[in-house]
């Protein structure tokens, strides 16, 4: 244990200094390449497949239909009701495909890395979500209906009322951004950071220790290539994840009824 | 291990590199990309999309319009063809049974018509066989007398010439004669 300790030391584990990467050309960094990246993509993409927009479609208009029916339908309609919901869906739709695109950068090669892992970048999205949703609820309810909506609960008086009103005025209103930022952030970060680890710690393993670490080594890289599948589906599923959350939020906002 | 965990708590807590403190720059940036791409997908993508479904939706709610158009006009199509067969299956009955007692009828006549014909024939032939009967019985007569008298005159040696006579016996003969025949023979 303590030899291991010892030969360890050659080894620097990867950091938030692994996602400080150097400015490409005049403070524009790959991160912010990629964000412009992927919006381009996610327009050229679904505007191509809708420009012809055939009764019948043909394959790459129905792959574009697909997709802006899955957000469409199942996120925006199912959640938000069929009376509402075509307001909301072009900022959900471009919404989720512009993180999904930004997260699978993660994995595809050459770019290899989540856009989302900069706090800035998902700073912005979920404060852009915060002030959506209760702009939406005040513009429905007026400021002080909207406060009383989602700090109010119905149903419940007395002692009680007195404390949930501050809790769920910070459960709705101070806490969903943070939660909402933080969940994206993280997951991108601690993915991307794992597979650094697994992918640096395996090489170590291999090339500066060899013998009986060559087979840990290997091991580790075995390992690199599950959590690169294991990220997939967590790219897709944050990404899911925020849009379904600022759907419900507006839904929330718009309720009648807490 | 313990030198490990120090190097990173030491990192941390220098605070030059918390992933939580974020640059300005990118939250303007995601802000301004992203809102370019919403304002693009609200105007150009999906107004396309929300289209292409109602075209789709027209396209099938007149395709099915059309198609039971369609279908009533071949119902009321088939409902016609029916009831002129019906018709038809009608009116080759009646013509049918009209032939048959037209057919009928024409064969009572027919019959009738043999039937008289048949009579006639028959009494026309009742009527030349009796008068020929007749006109045999009238030479027969004649000649049975004649023969017969000659025959008694040679057996009875007298000559039964005389008129009177002769025509007494053949009364005679004949009465008895038609009286039965054993007189005769």
């Amino acid at each position: 244990m303590s030899s291991l300790i010892i030969k360890a030391e050659g080894f620097t584990p990867p950091g938030p200094a692994d996602f400080e990467l150097p400015a490409i050309a005049f403070g524009v960094t790959k991160p912010m390449l990629q964000l412009v990246l992927a919006a381009v993509i996610v327009f050229v993409f679904f505007y191509v497949a809708a420009r012809h927009r055939q009764v019948v479609p043909g394959r790459l208009q129905f792959a574009g239909e697909q997709g802006y029916n899955f957000v469409r339908n199942s996120m925006s309609r199912d959640i938000l009701g069929t009376h509402d919901f075509m307001k909301f869906t072009p900022y959900l739709f471009a919404l989720f495909f512009f993180i999904l695109v930004n997260n699978v950068f993660a994995t595809i090669p050459f770019f290899q890395f989540p856009t989302f892992s900069r706090s800035g970048m998902v700073y912005g999205l979920a404060a852009m979500s915060w002030i959506i949703y209760n702009a939406v609820g005040i513009k429905k309810h007026g400021f002080l209906g909207y406060l009383k909506l989602q700090s109010v609960p119905s149903g419940v008086t007395g002692p009680i009322l007195a404390l949930l009103i501050p809790l769920e005025f910070l459960s709705n209103i101070i806490v969903r951004p943070v939660t909402l930022a933080l969940r994206l952030f993280a997951n991108m970060l601690a993915g991307h950071l794992l597979l650094i680890l697994f992918a640096l710690g395996g090489e170590y393993l291999l090339v500066e220790l060899g013998g009986a670490y060559a087979a840990v080594g290997i091991l580790s890289w075995v390992m690199f290539i599950a959590i690169a599948f294991l990220e997939l589906l967590v790219q897709f599923l944050q990404a899911y994840v925020f849009v379904l959350l600022n759907a419900m939020y507006i839904q929330g906002a718009l309720a009648d009824e807490h | 291990m313990h030198t490990l965990t120090t190097a990173l708590v030491v990192e941390a807590a220098e605070g030059e590199l918390n992933p939580l403190v974020p640059h300005t720059a990118e939250i303007v940036l995601s802000l301004i990309v992203f809102g370019i791409l919403f304002f693009a997908v609200r105007k150009f993508v999906v107004p396309a999309f929300e289209q292409a479904y109602a075209e789709r939706t027209a396209a099938i709610e007149g395709g099915i319009a059309a198609a039971e158009s369609k279908q009533a006009e071949a119902d009321a199509r088939l409902a016609e063809l029916e009831a002129q067969l019906a018709d038809a299956r009608h009116e080759a009955a009646r013509i049918r049974e009209e032939a048959r007692e037209q057919g009928a009828a024409i064969i009572a006549e027919m019959r009738d018509q043999a039937q008289t014909e048949a009579t006639r024939i028959v009494e026309n032939g009742k009527t030349q066989i009796e008068a020929e009967r007749q006109q045999a019985v009238t030479a027969l007569r004649a000649e049975v007398g004649a023969i017969a008298t000659g025959l008694a005159g040679r057996i009875v040696g007298e000559s039964l010439e005389d008129e009177a006579r002769q025509s007494r016996v053949v009364e005679r003969f004949l009465v008895d004669l038609e009286a039965g025949t054993s007189g005769v023979n």
